[in-house]
């Protein structure tokens, strides 16, 4: 709480610093509704104070600041803004085609650890206000194809400069130990963990013999030294490796791979993670589950879409996930998805917002309404996971942003037949 | 087995009294029992060929009871009953009595729904596990294909199967790819578990005709000698077909006016196509673009055909005036969009802005997930649609997912809602089918229970599912 306090006025002097001229319009507080903080109960009633972008007041007996821009949200529900993990949100548009102008998720090769997504992310992509219309505030960008992919970011999506919307980067480094990462591992997936345990002990070897590898003093490595630099958070432990797994053998490849090079690790995908939910669970691994998943493959023939529900109830951390590029939007439904299918409400919430932050290491200023985070949070005017239900204030960094897109603007446009051009 | 066929087609015929132009419609079963003459030569159409071979199964009747009926052919009934037997909904409303022998269902706090019908899947074409031996939907070696039919490519025995009928699918339409600008004949299918495919033939169901437009087929042939590679090119395409299949059907018109001389050569593919200049085959055409539709139409008028649907057609909400004006149905998803340039255009509100222009919305899935979720995709579009003003009720949007997808595939006499003689094609419902927390619970396909999730020994496997761990469907 102290240290909450501490960023919020920290966040306080500078807002002041930055943006004096619209400093009224940075105080708001939202009342009346049913407050979802992910971090406790649920509150009836409730009021949230956000000034300058970060939330300072959280309560049922919180009052309004003199000069806040007020915002009565009776009868809605108010949420932490959706976290979409895995996607290439920003990074990318068109999937077929042959648009290559819109894609900035892969480099060529096999082992890219140095690349990092950040830089590839457009501010102005049309994929951002889509998914903000749901809902989704932040999403964790990765890599797309390879072995060892490359780094995946945290960013808000709203913002006009990277400088503006990134939160955390790196945040992951993204490893195919599935089917998919099987070419690049010269066709089998025994290959792709020979060619991975390869640069994980040379990134060791070069991180205790730097100065040798400076004067050549070495035998070769197997990567260059930019991304063997990149490797040394991992194989130090500080870095997670966002680990697609999905067939039940590669996920516990997956396991056994951390325990011999002391990785922190998260599956992604665990299409089959049920199955071995108790292993998982004693080993605190997290699983980012898709809940829609359930169509069998050679990857994974016996996916189930209570695949969550069966995690958490094992005690496995479970992080929501809808990545593909013609659903990203539908994080909500997946989300509800995962409810129709056993797991609880509350988990399903968790799962979208706080369960990543905490994954992901972000959890001091995401994932949840307390005061001293980050104003990144959604007014819904019902139960968010319902169809019925929409995003009618969606907060990021205290910014309300309106939600206008092209797809907005397309419907309006052709809402009355011929259209006004 | 052709006379179990003809029987069946006799049925058909007499108990739904399917108009003319809908029974010279009917697919090689029913056409032997109208139009074949005896004694003379028979051009294919005029064959029993690769004839249905499904048979209803017997079960006693049943009465569920107490239930929200949405019966896709009137208002939501509350507190309501709704009685089958021998595969034909007897009765619906508020007082319905059970016969002795009748199962009865409470259906208290739930929602019994017409059976969905997909009218765009590839499954058991592109069937799971995705593999290039299992991908049998686009025969992309030429990109004229009307020669080949669906059926000739579809596993009965694709796992996805009954995954969608955990969804509440009874019937779906088996289409080709997209690859080519002709694709071939799809396949009207009853879900229900079956050895071959032609014992899940839709009996009386027309053929359809897939037909593509736009980036696919230029992408595929764009690289090869003789294109296409772009949309004129797709253009000419179809006219040259189409030319083709008129001289065709004119040579056959004339030989079976006068059977005068030797029957001219049969050509698989003119012969398809003479079919749909006929009117005989429905042509559904997976378009994304507004402009491109129009220029579809203007093939259409071009050779005197009617296109029934267009399919994906992102963009319909552009020209809802012009596809309500023609009577075209429109297949669309409700909120896909950007993953290519074509789709790019996708809103939520496509179905809404086409229901309040008086065209004909459908719900269809091109995808073997999304396909056990069509309620759920109903359900957004509805809401999408409410939240811009146009007040889409629950009855209205089943119907996206049911009685308008029945006359896309021409068989809205016999299923498609819950009305005294149709077949009982019926889903019962844990809670509001909008709703995402409700789940389809029981799935009667002509009667048969298919499904039901409190009944593991309901819960159909495919063969592929034996020996692989996977879990029983509707999990």
């Amino acid at each position: 709480m102290a240290r909450a306090r501490r960023l919020s006025a920290a966040g306080l002097t500078l807002g002041l610093l930055a943006v004096s001229s619209s400093a009224a319009a940075q105080t708001v507080a939202i009342t009346g509704a049913t407050i979802y903080p992910v971090s406790g109960p649920k509150l009836e009633h409730g009021t949230i104070v956000i000034v300058d972008g970060k939330i300072t007041a959280v309560g049922t007996k919180v009052s309004v600041p003199s000069g806040a821009t007020q915002i009565d949200a009776t009868g809605r529900w108010i949420t932490p803004g959706f976290v979409q993990t895995g996607t290439t949100l920003g990074i990318k548009l068109l999937e077929s085609g042959g648009l290559l102008q819109t894609a900035e998720d892969s480099l060529v090769g096999d082992v890219n650890a140095a690349f990092n997504v950040s830089e590839g992310i457009d501010p102005a992509s049309l994929t951002i206000p889509v998914a903000r219309s749901e809902g989704i505030t932040a999403t964790l960008a990765v890599p797309s194809y390879g072995l060892i992919r490359g780094q995946g970011v945290w960013f808000d999506l709203s913002g006009d400069k990277l400088e503006d919307l990134l939160v955390k980067s790196p945040v992951v480094m993204v490893a195919d130990l599935s089917e998919t990462g099987k070419g690049a591992g010269g066709g089998s997936r025994a290959g792709s963990l020979q060619k991975i345990r390869r640069a994980l002990r040379d990134a060791l070897e070069y991180s205790r013999r730097k100065e040798d590898f400076r004067r050549g003093q070495m035998q070769p490595l197997s990567e260059s030294a930019e991304d063997l630099e990149a490797l040394e958070p991992v194989v130090k432990g500080q870095l997670p490796v966002l680990a697609l797994a999905n067939r039940r053998s590669d996920i516990e490849n997956a396991l056994r791979l951390a325990q011999e090079f002391k990785l922190r690790l998260v599956i992604w995908g665990g299409a089959e993670a049920w199955q071995m939910a108790s292993d998982l669970a004693a080993a605190r691994l997290p699983v980012v589950v898709e809940p829609l998943t359930n169509v069998p493959t050679f990857d994974a023939l016996s996916p189930r879409l209570d695949n969550a529900a069966l995690l958490r109830a094992a005690g496995v951390t479970t992080v929501l996930a809808q990545h593909d590029m013609a659903h990203f939007r539908d994080l909500r439904q997946a989300a509800g998805n995962a409810v129709r299918n056993g797991l609880s409400w509350d988990d399903a919430l968790r799962g979208v917002t706080l369960a990543p932050a905490e994954v992901f290491g972000v959890q001091d200023r995401y994932g949840s309404l307390e005061p001293g985070k980050m104003a990144n949070l959604v007014v819904w005017s019902g139960d968010p996971f319902e169809f019925s239900s929409a995003a009618e204030h969606i907060f990021i960094r205290g910014r309300d942003v309106a939600p206008v897109s092209r797809q907005t603007q397309l419907r309006d446009r052709y809402r009355e037949l011929p259209p006004r051009f | 087995m052709p006379f179990r066929c003809r029987r069946q087609g006799v049925i058909h015929l007499l108990v739904f009294s399917i108009p003319l132009p809908l029974a010279a419609l009917l697919n090689g079963c029913a056409r032997a029992v109208t139009t074949s003459a005896p004694g003379t030569a028979q051009i294919s159409a005029e064959r029993p060929q690769y004839a249905s071979t499904y048979q209803r199964r017997t079960s006693a009747p049943v009465l569920i009871r107490n239930a929200t009926l949405l019966t896709a052919a009137g208002p939501e009934q509350q507190h309501a009953s709704i009685l089958f037997a021998d595969g034909k909904i007897v009765a619906t409303g508020a007082d319905v009595a059970a016969p002795p022998d009748a199962t009865v269902v409470d259906g208290t706090g739930k929602f019994v729904t017409p059976g969905i019908i997909d009218t765009h899947s590839h499954m058991g074409v592109y069937a799971a596990p995705g593999s290039p031996a299992e991908s049998d939907g686009n025969e992309g070696t030429n990109p004229v294909t009307a020669q080949v039919w669906a059926e000739h490519s579809f596993w009965p025995q694709d796992p996805q199967i009954p995954l969608a009928v955990a969804g509440g699918i009874t019937v779906i339409q088996a289409l080709p790819g997209s690859a080519n600008l002709i694709g071939g004949r799809s396949a009207t299918l009853r879900l229900v578990p079956a050895r071959t495919v032609q014992e899940m033939k839709f009996p009386g169901a027309p053929y359809g005709l897939k037909m593509a437009c736009g980036e696919n087929p230029k992408r595929v042939y764009g690289q090869r000698l003789n294109g296409p590679s772009t949309r004129m090119g797709n253009m000419a395409g179809y006219r040259a077909a189409f030319i083709e299949a008129e001289r065709y059907r004119a040579k056959w018109d004339r030989w079976l006016k006068t059977h005068s001389g030797d029957p001219p050569e049969r050509d698989l593919k003119l012969e398809t196509l003479a079919e749909v200049l006929r009117g005989h085959i429905l042509p559904h055409i997976h378009c994304y673009r507004a402009d491109e539709m129009a220029q579809m139409i203007d093939l259409s008028r071009e050779f005197g055909f009617k296109i029934r649907s267009f399919h994906h057609a992102v963009e319909a909400y552009k020209i809802a005036d012009l596809l309500a004006r023609e009577g075209i149905a429109a297949s669309v998803w409700d909120d896909w969009w950007g993953f290519k340039m074509e789709a790019l255009d996708g809103i939520p509100e496509n179905a809404a802005l086409l229901e309040r222009a008086g065209a004909r919305p459908i719900m269809h899935s091109d995808d073997p997930g999304v396909i056990q979720r069509l309620n759920q995709e109903a359900a957004k579009a509805m809401y999408a649609g409410r939240r811009i003003g146009i007040e889409i009720k629950p009855e209205q949007a089943i119907r996206w997912i049911t009685a308008n997808s029945a006359w896309a595939l021409g068989i809205d006499s016999t299923t498609g809602t819950l009305e005294r003689g149709k077949s009982a094609d019926v889903v019962v419902w844990s809670g509001d089918p909008f709703s995402v927390y409700s789940r389809a619970e029981k799935v009667y396909n002509d009667g048969w229970l298919v499904f039901d999730r409190a009944d593991t020994t309901r819960q159909w496997k495919t063969d592929f599912n034996l020996g692989t761990g996977a879990p029983g469907v509707g999990r």
